[in-house]
């Protein structure tokens, strides 16, 4: 049995019939981190000692016979999550030596339910970016290579990215990430595996570095529907610290995945078909939808008519709300400072030398529509396409159950591409963006492979606070795709 | 509506972001091609439409205005570039 390939699930089981301890479990884990992250560059940090000391403490409970959904399972915690005693980098160089007095709410309720933190996952400084291209660390390599052209190395998406490497590549069983525009479920597209997106507010944002606080959506990833389900279960909650955080009670997600699709009602988004989108995506489309077909869904066509309307709204709004709580970041309580010659220059310095090309362009533009006399123009009327964006899906969500489309316009892309012109890179998240300004939630899986041998998903998405209907579909979709490839690059032992 | 270096030097300003003047071409640049991007959203007619502030479907809730949390200096300094007993330090900014 290769430890680093079993699913959370099945490792459940295997713990609590002491088929093997939480000891090898993580230790295994840890080796394949030590061969393979030089290569990969997943993690910033790696807390080894810490996690045995978990995994330890994982199996003197699993010995009395204690066991908490999460007991013994490894998981990476995206850099973006405060993490107590333990460096919170959030990608940049401003937060390079900020070691966080407390854990965020999200990751303090995987750790009530007995998980091991293996470490702290790379991504996009401040989770601005869709290739992991603008992290402080180095970027992360996809563990998944094309068929012709082996030696292109390619990005794991973003911002998300290392989490989304460390799952795919059996680094770690499952991991945290955070959606604001796409930044959970495109990476897990372009490295086939599942991510989540929950409803705005199902998991508490409180210890979660800021981005756009109206955008930002923490979530699971792992490798198979149920594990997502298994994780969401665990993040998710009322939190009294985020006066967002929805006071609802958490569903069995697990049980979700095994309800079946016949009967329900599924939408296909007319407007999510856009020039230039790789055809093997749309001929993957038609076949998803084909399979949910088969298990006895009715697909309908429906529309979105704002869509395209969506990425131009988000680069309003992300960067005001990112302008605004990035200006935290003065060299003053926390973070790099910078010498200056007054304080003002302390500020400036600190600030052009601490945030990256990608920070510093997106803080500019949110202080300038921000500012007297663009507010109205550009601040006020994108949060009015956003009213009208939010309106297309509860539209749309009185005559079907669920919606179906491609997470990403292509699969993933060599490093270095798409870097030129930043409005080309905000294009990755076309089909994404509308279910964040919108507040609702949206599951990735892994369905097929594009002719190079890349993976490519398909995305449902769903009511509000209705994430066990996404697990129905997202499950019937991966039973139909029986996606069993494999990335190249992988622990195997 | 295009930008000019000195409107990027004033934003860059109110956004207390160091710019040298080697760096406003390029960044002019940039900022005008998201700016000019962004522009379609003038097609939309949002006539009526009211404002939404964020994606949270729900009334904030109120709580007591009572203090919660505190009481450990030491904890909230610890990664302080500079500190000076309990306080945060910066450069003199009174003659």
């Amino acid at each position: 049995m290769i430890l680093t390939d079993l699913t959370i699930a099945r490792a459940r089981n295997g713990l609590r019939a002491r088929d093997f301890t939480a000891r090898e479990l993580t230790e295994a884990h840890l080796a394949a981190i030590a061969a393979l992250n030089p290569r990969l560059n997943a993690f910033i940090t790696v807390t080894g000692e810490r996690a045995l000391a978990q995994a330890d403490a994982a199996d003197t409970a699993l010995a009395r016979g204690e066991f908490a959904p999460l007991t013994g399972i490894p998981l990476a915690i995206k850099d973006l999550f405060c993490t107590e005693g333990v460096r919170t980098t959030a990608g940049s160089r401003i937060l390079g030596s900020f070691v966080p007095p407390y854990e965020s709410t999200v990751g303090a309720n995987l750790l009530r339910d007995g998980a091991v933190f293996l470490g702290k996952a790379n991504m996009d400084e401040f989770a601005m970016g869709s290739s992991n291209m603008t992290s402080a660390y180095g970027p992360v390599a996809n563990p998944w290579q094309r068929r012709q052209d082996a030696d292109a190395v390619l990005v794991p998406g973003g911002s998300s990215g290392g989490s989304a490497a460390a799952v795919s590549a059996r680094l770690a069983m499952g991991a945290t990430g955070t959606d604001t525009g796409g930044s959970i479920r495109q990476p897990a597209a372009f490295c086939g595996i599942v991510g989540m997106k929950p409803t705005y507010g199902r998991c508490s944002r409180w210890g979660v570095v800021a981005f756009a606080s109206s955008l930002d959506h923490p979530g699971p990833f792992a490798r198979t529907a149920e594990d997502c389900a298994i994780l969401l279960r665990s993040m998710a909650g009322h939190d009294p610290k985020d006066s967002t955080s929805a006071d609802l009670p958490v569903p069995d997600y697990e049980a979700a995945c095994r309800r079946s699709v016949k009967g329900m009602r599924i939408g296909v988004p007319r407007e999510y078909r856009v020039d230039g989108m790789q055809g093997e995506i749309e001929t993957l489309w038609q076949q998803g939808l084909a399979w949910l077909r088969d298990a006895g869904a009715e697909v309908v066509d429906v529309s979105l008519p704002h869509t395209k309307y969506a990425l131009p709204a988000y680069y309003i709004v992300a960067p005001a709300e990112a302008s605004s709580n990035l200006a935290r970041y003065d060299g003053v309580r926390f973070g790099l400072r910078e010498p200056g010659e007054d304080l003002r220059d302390l500020y400036e310095r600190t600030r052009a030398s601490g945030f990256g090309a990608e920070v510093r362009r997106r803080i500019l533009i949110g202080t300038y529509v921000l500012s007297a006399g663009y507010y109205d123009a550009y601040y006020l009327r994108a949060q009015k396409v956003r009213a009208l964006i939010l309106r297309d899906f509860t539209e749309a969500f009185a005559h079907v159950d669920a919606l179906v489309a491609p997470t990403a316009p292509s699969a993933a892309f060599a490093q270095g591409e798409n870097m030129d012109d930043p409005v080309q890179m905000y294009l990755n998240d076309v089909f994404t963006g509308p279910a964040d300004l919108a507040g609702v939630p949206a599951i990735s899986v892994p369905a097929g492979l594009d002719a190079n041998g890349l993976p490519l998903g398909l995305q449902v998405i769903g009511r509000p606070f209705d994430e066990e209907t996404l697990f129905a579909v997202g499950a019937a979709l991966e039973r139909a795709a029986g996606f069993d490839a494999l990335p190249q690059i992988r622990a195997d032992s | 509506m295009s930008l000019e270096p000195a409107s990027i030097r004033r934003i860059a300003s109110l956004a207390r972001i160091h710019v040298e003047d080697a760096e406003l071409p390029a960044l002019a640049a940039e900022l005008n091609g998201i700016l000019g991007w962004i522009e379609q959203l003038n097609e939309v007619n949002v006539d009526g439409i009211e404002p939404l502030t964020g994606a949270a479907q729900m009334a904030l809730k109120m709580r007591e205005d009572v203090v919660t949390d505190g009481g450990y200096p030491d904890k909230v300094l610890a990664n302080a570039p500079e500190r000076a007993g309990d306080f945060f330090a910066v450069p003199k900014v009174v003659e």
